[in-house]
């Protein structure tokens, strides 16, 4: 090709408008740059000038819908396949950053000195000082990662990471290091993006009860664990508002979480006028995912109507739907059932939660979600047969989404039975784990081969003294369990460490696919030149033993308890603050930031949107039908409100005045067209039943 | 159940056919197999086939005893509640003494009232097809019954003998589903008891199931009086009777004994779609099985899932979508593998078999033959029009063909549904075919040509049920004569607990009998069908095999294309609950399945204080009281020592009651101790 005889200046302009035009790849400049220096500068040069002008707005935001996913493939592509390519440059993670578009970019801060650093294959970091003004408290804050193996969830490879301002400014290999950086030592280890756990309820009271762990317990446990972003649950009781729950959630948080945070909602009673709210959290206040029960009978359960109709207005807003997926119906009797059989210990919780009622509900949640051609995201899923109705429906190609937890893909429920009451209560949650122990496996396996899609913990930790407020009857014990730490380790001993996982896809199912179904990649969930400072140096040789007297929460039980786990997180990187180093943690109350999360991610979306484009039903032109029409005379009586409310059919419709209405056509003499044959035609073809309205379809 | 069980033998009245379906059905299959396999066996011998004959234990068989049973079993015949079958009564004494055999001379004594001749059908050369095996045997029939089946029958003189030239001799179809009085608005279908039931004999099909369809305010009892009234005079072969349940409560219940005990239905269906008028929500579904499971009857599913077919209707309507399109766009066949997933769901958790009618989609019929594998008591009954066309022709330019083919669930307009659903009849994943016969004219159906959800429901199908399942069937190769038996007949009889009198060619069972001809063929049109209903679904198709001759009650009935029948000769058949084939599982799993909590020992610990029960707390699912349990604040010390207050109770002496003092844990009194 042209591009590797040595270009004159206005030919290469031209051949770099082209390409770029075409949407070449990125990297394939940076084979012509780096050949010739001149150009080089002057590209930098440029992109700088961009670079400072787009900065001041700090719109890292600004355009995350509509170009992350692409440059995954670019960068996968071909150009990390040619050897030593990473070899004396600067990788262009910039074209990855959400804040520049592709095309302008070039390596900005490297040494703008050509010759000498090339020959050195060194790259110089250049602090960029005090420009920048975004994030005030962690102004200056500057760091090293060095000798770490990057794993992103589409590729591993070895470079140094430049942290300033709480973002990642540069990777690349032996990136020379600044005085007054602080350096942070990976060799030998892995440097993952933080964990999101996309399910917690940190601050969702249950049957009156607060959680033991609120935001700043169990943020702190997050970020012990590697979890450095937690996606909350806002529970809105019936008839309280949307946006004031938000607000409130969104004010404790603030003060208190330690680590990045954003927020589902969950809706226990929808109605219609849930619209306007609904339009404002997505538009304005950054919730692009809304959470519904199919279970809790009475209090919190949607029917399925109720599920469609918000299915729809969530696809039209751009939002994903979630349910808690089980049958409160067949729940409701069964615990009946149970309590009248003198069943009131936890183990009743599991007997009347059966896996069956959780497989139902997930049925069901997904044959709505399709029709009404909704994303749907199913939470906790938590048995075999459950997490099969989402592969196949997978394969049916329906847009789902499965969840399974630190619980589902650690511990089994036989501790249901434990003649202990307070562990057995501390299993307590809905759906129950599942007391096949053959699941945690199972589930793992799913996870693998991506069949399930997210890990999160489910999170809601409630002390043995509030479990045992349902002492004498299991219906009134809190529902959680903790599993905020030890997700990571969970996923990494159980997958990873038994060959079902690969590191990468480790980084995907822990917190890459989290980011991008909900919309906050890649700011979260990718280590690359632009995104969030959320870094995990992760040691996956290291064994850790679960226990409730080390951990971080409050609460006095631990389900996963003696178990051991391999690997760990070594030093935990939050905002680009080392929150946890040496098995320390410092943290900051109230450090967390929110993330607001724009609509129409585009990892969901884009095939929701192509199958509106298509699926649009027509109707059959017919004929009218001019038969007879049987007499219906007592419509009304004996008619109960049929499902459609609209205005019911007159039964007959009377010829005369239709065909008057015809003739009107023909009264004037000659007309315009009448030279045109059709006309007649149509008199002869109009039937004597009149015009219907199927016609006007065509 | 054991209470309803003893009620049933006390009532004499009742046929003796159904006493002794419940213990002796199943069993008496093995011994059967075992015999047949022996060389020779057949060889001019009767096969005792009064071991199979109802009304009596399998265990007593020498032949020396048969012939005193058939005389049992021909006076519990007279007592049947139907008095129809009195005029069928034929007599039979002397005329055929000292012909052949000594077995027919036995066979001859039997009867000994006033018999007509004509009562009396003897059916020569012909193979004998019931659903576990097949065998060349002569049939006698005497009375409307099945009197000997074996090889060279000596027919007496005077009797009338039909030649069957080694044709197949099988039982009489069974139509469990058809709607043959169903109101729509104000009108009927128009074919009625009279039409329908000739319609299903000249197919080859002696009885049906009618589903009574009461309204969602009336009586369940009045509505089936009045079925079965209208049945009675109008009715051309025997028949049986669901009955809807449109609505669940209380008074529901005592209906539904009352027709369980008293009436003879076994059978009822719920309805998981038609929002806001039959539909039943998850809890209500729940009760409903629970009740009918105790009541031992099974439970018929019309699963669809009514919430969203109502959106979809609506959405449809505002697309401006009107014509009958609309309907299949609107009842996705997601939806209906949806309510059969979750009815499934509800008959595992109930523990109660579950029959789901009119299987229309691939899905459906895979997502039943799946919780089959798993265990689950579910039955699946595809229909004629699932299972000889598919919905391609909703989007007919023909206003009123495409009218004809609504039903709900709608025929899956893919054309591969129909082949899917044979193979599974063929494996037995699917285990009966219906018709869910439902006739509309046109001008009905013209009734929403502006609207399609105003459109009356339901196809034909009740004629040609026999033929295509044996066209698409039998005749491809999928399934073998014995199969085409059991999908047709058998297991319907099995089901509905009408085993062996109906569904089997056996002696003592009911002669309703087809002969059928595997190569007849004809081709379907509306011109040259029984039914009145002006358009046939199935217009033009070609279908290979039909009945050559039909026999109900013993009467021939259909010959060679003509059709002769009594109107009104169709009997009630009652049906007993419990039905073996459906809950023998069911009751051992009962057994099995009872939960037991565990026994712990008090939990003594700390107890939070729940401030006040907050107050958007509707009622607990129990209804128990709350734990009385907090930690002792001062109230409720205050509250306890209540108790103790006033000096001398009645109940002092009672020992229990210091007891109980010590006994209380710290945290308060807790009843898990109760389980131990």
């Amino acid at each position: 090709m042209v591009m590797f005889a040595p270009p004159t200046w206005p030919r290469f302009h031209l051949l770099l408008s082209h390409l770029s035009d075409k949407g070449f790849s990125q990297p394939l400049f940076f084979l012509l740059i780096s050949s010739s220096s001149p150009i080089r500068s002057l590209v930098s040069s440029m992109s700088e000038r961009r670079f400072c002008q787009e900065d001041d707005c700090s719109s890292l935001l600004s355009r995350l819908g509509s170009d992350s996913p692409r440059p995954r493939m670019k960068f996968g592509g071909m150009f990390c396949n040619v050897e030593g390519a990473f070899e004396n440059k600067t990788l262009n993670f910039e074209s990855f950053s959400p804040q520049t578009q592709r095309r302008r970019t070039a390596p900005t801060q490297t040494g703008g000195q050509d010759g000498g650093d090339a020959a050195t294959g060194r790259t110089m970091v250049f602090p960029s000082g005090t420009t920048r003004e975004s994030y005030g408290k962690r102004e200056g804050d500057r760091l090293i990662i060095k000798g770490g193996k990057i794993v992103n969830d589409d590729q591993s490879f070895y470079a140094d990471i430049y942290i300033e301002d709480g973002t990642v400014r540069q990777i690349g290999e032996n990136l020379i290091i600044p005085p007054g950086v602080k350096t942070v030592d990976a060799y030998g280890q892995l440097v993952i993006p933080g964990g999101i756990d996309a399910n917690t309820n940190l601050h969702v009271p249950q049957k009156g009860l607060n959680p033991a762990d609120d935001f700043y317990q169990g943020t702190r446990a997050a970020l012990c664990g590697g979890t450095t972003t937690i996606i909350d649950h806002v529970l809105v009781e019936p008839g309280v508002s949307l946006l004031s729950a938000f607000d409130q959630s969104r004010e404790t948080a603030e003060q208190r979480a330690c680590c990045d945070f954003s927020f589902h909602l969950d809706i226990t009673r929808w109605h219609e006028g849930l619209y306007e709210e609904l339009e404002t959290l997505v538009k304005d206040q950054g919730v692009n995912s809304f959470l519904f029960f199919m279970a809790y009978k009475d209090k919190y359960q949607s029917s399925d109507s109720q599920l469609y109709e918000a299915f729809g207005v969530l696809r039209d807003l751009g939002a994903i739907a979630q349910v808690h997926a089980e049958n409160g119906d067949i729940i409701d009797e069964e615990q009946k059932k149970l309590l009248s059989l003198g069943i009131t210990g936890p183990e009743g919780h599991v007997l009347s939660h059966p896996e069956e009622v959780e497989t139902e509900a997930v049925y069901r949640a997904i044959t709505i979600a399709k029709q009404a051609n909704c994303p749907l995201y199913i939470t906790k899923v938590m048995s075999k047969s459950a997490a099969d109705v989402i592969a196949k429906a997978r394969k049916k190609g329906i847009v789902v989404y499965g969840e399974p937890i630190t619980a589902s893909l650690a511990t089994d429920g036989s501790q249901y039975w434990s003649k202990d009451w307070a562990t057995a209560a501390a299993f307590v949650m809905s759906p129950p784990i599942n007391p096949d122990p053959s699941t945690p496996q199972y589930l793992t396996s799913l996870l693998a081969c991506g069949d399930l899609q997210v890990t999160s913990s489910a999170q809601a930790s409630f002390s043995t003294a509030q479990k045992a407020v349902g002492k004498d009857d299991f219906t009134l014990i809190p529902e959680g369990t903790n599993g905020i730490e030890e997700r990571l380790s969970v996923v990494w001993d159980r997958a990873v460490s038994t060959g079902k996982m690969d590191e990468n896809e480790f980084v995907a199912v822990t917190s890459t696919n989290a980011a991008k179904l909900f919309n906050i990649y890649p700011r979260k969930g990718r280590i690359a030149v632009g995104s969030d400072a959320d870094i995990v140096i992760w040691n996956p040789k290291e064994m850790k033993t679960v226990s409730a007297t080390t951990h971080n929460l409050t609460v006095e039980v631990n389900i996963l308890e003696g178990l051991e786990f391999r690997g760990v997180p070594t030093v935990v990187i939050s905002g680009g603050q080392v929150v946890v180093e040496d098995g320390k943690l410092s943290v900051t109350e109230g450090s967390g930031r929110f993330v607001p999360r724009k609509a129409f991610p585009d990892f969901v979306y884009r095939r929701i949107k192509a199958r509106s484009k298509m699926a649009e039903a027509r109707g059959v032109p017919r004929g009218n039908y001019d038969g007879p029409v049987h007499d219906v005379i007592s419509m009304t009586k004996s008619v109960p409100p049929t499902p459609t409310t609209r205005g019911p059919t007159c039964p007959k419709i009377v010829t005369g005045p239709r065909n008057l209405h015809q003739s009107g056509f023909t009264l004037a003499g000659a007309q315009i067209d009448d030279h045109i044959p059709r006309r007649s035609t149509q008199r002869i073809v109009a039937p004597p039943g009149g015009r219907s309205n199927i016609t006007s379809l065509s | 159940m054991s209470d309803c069980r003893r009620q049933w033998n006390r009532e004499d009245e009742l046929p003796v056919y159904l006493a002794g379906p419940i213990s002796s059905g199943p069993n008496q299959r093995k011994s059967y197999g075992m015999f047949s396999s022996v060389e020779g066996a057949f060889d001019s011998k009767t096969i005792d086939f009064d071991s199979y004959a109802v009304g009596r234990k399998g265990s007593r068989t020498p032949r020396s005893r048969s012939r005193e049973r058939i005389l049992d079993s021909g006076d519990p015949v007279e007592k049947t509640p139907g008095d129809a079958r009195e005029g069928s009564q034929t007599n039979s004494t002397g005329e055929i003494d000292g012909t052949g055999t000594e077995r027919g001379k036995s066979l001859l004594q039997g009867g000994d009232g006033i018999k007509l001749l004509d009562g009396r059908l003897l059916i020569k050369g012909g193979r004998v097809v019931n659903d576990d095996q097949s065998f060349y045997a002569d049939v006698f029939i005497e009375d409307g019954l099945i009197m000997q089946v074996g090889e060279n029958l000596v027919a007496p003189a005077g009797v009338k003998v039909i030649e069957a030239n080694g044709r197949m001799i099988i039982p009489g179809g069974i139509d469990v589903n058809t709607c043959l009085m169903k109101p729509y608005l104000d009108t009927q279908p128009v074919d009625d008891f009279l039409q329908g039931t000739k319609a299903a004999l000249a197919g080859g099909t002696t009885m049906i199931i009618d589903h009574v369809t009461p309204q969602p305010e009336g009586s369940l009892l009045e509505a089936f009086e009045r079925w079965q009234e209208a049945a009675d005079k109008k009715a051309c072969c025997d028949y049986s009777l669901h009955v809807d349940i449109p609505k669940w409560n209380e008074t529901v219940k005592d209906e539904l004994e009352m027709l369980v005990q008293d009436k003879g239905v076994n059978s009822f269906q719920v309805f998981m779609a038609y929002n806001d008028l039959y539909q039943m929500t998850d809890s209500e579904l729940y009760a409903a099985l629970s009740f009918l499971k105790e009541l031992g009857a099974v439970v018929l599913v019309h699963a669809e899932n009514g919430d969203l077919v109502a959106k979809e209707q609506r959405k449809i309507l505002g697309m401006g979508i009107t014509g009958p399109e609309g309907h299949p766009l609107s009842h996705p066949e997601e939806l209906e593998a949806e309510a059969v997933f979750r009815a499934i769901t509800l008959g595992n958790r109930v523990n109660c078999p579950v029959y789901i009618t009119k299987v229309m989609s691939k899905s459906a019929a895979d997502t039943i033959a799946q919780a089959r594998r798993k265990g689950s008591v579910v039955f699946g009954e595809p229909i004629t029009a699932s299972l000889a066309t598919d919905g391609s022709h909703y989007w007919s330019k023909n206003w009123a063909k495409a009218a004809a083919y609504v039903t709900s669930p709608p025929l899956s307009p893919d054309p591969t549904t129909l082949d899917h659903l044979h193979t599974l009849l063929a494996c037995g994943d699917l285990q009966v075919v219906g018709s869910s016969h439902c006739a509309y004219s046109t001008s009905q159906k013209a009734i929403g040509r502006d609207d399609f959800t105003l459109i009356p429901e339901g196809v034909n199908g009740v004629e040609e049920r026999m033929g295509f399942v044996w066209d698409k069937a039998v005749a491809m190769g999928k399934m073998d004569e014995n199969q085409f038996v059991a999908v047709t007949s058998t297991n319907a009889a099995k089901i509905f607990n009408l085993y062996p009198r109906k569904g089997r060619i056996a002696a003592g069972s009911d002669a309703d009998i087809v002969i059928w001809d595997p190569d007849s063929v004809k081709t379907i049109t509306a011109k040259l069908q029984q039914s009145a209903a002006e358009y046939n679904i199935f217009e033009g198709l070609e279908c290979r095999g039909g009945p050559a001759l039909v026999l109900s009650q013993g009467q021939i009935v259909y010959e060679g294309g003509k059709l002769q029948v009594q109107q009104g000769t169709g009997r009630f058949i009652p049906r007993k609950p419990f039905p073996d084939f459906a809950y023998q599982r069911v009751k051992f799993r009962n057994q099995v399945k009872n939960s037991q909590g565990v026994t712990r020992g008090m939990y003594d610990g700390p107890v939070y204080e729940v401030p006040s029960m907050p107050k958007y707390i509707t009622p607990s699912p129990s209804a128990k009281t709350s734990p009385t349990s907090h930690q002792p604040p001062p109230i409720r010390n205050l509250h306890q020592s209540n108790f103790s207050l006033s000096g001398a109770q009645i109940d002092d002496n009672v020992p229990r009651r210091s007891g109980h003092r010590i006994v209380a844990p710290p945290g308060g009194r807790s009843n898990i101790t109760s389980l131990g």
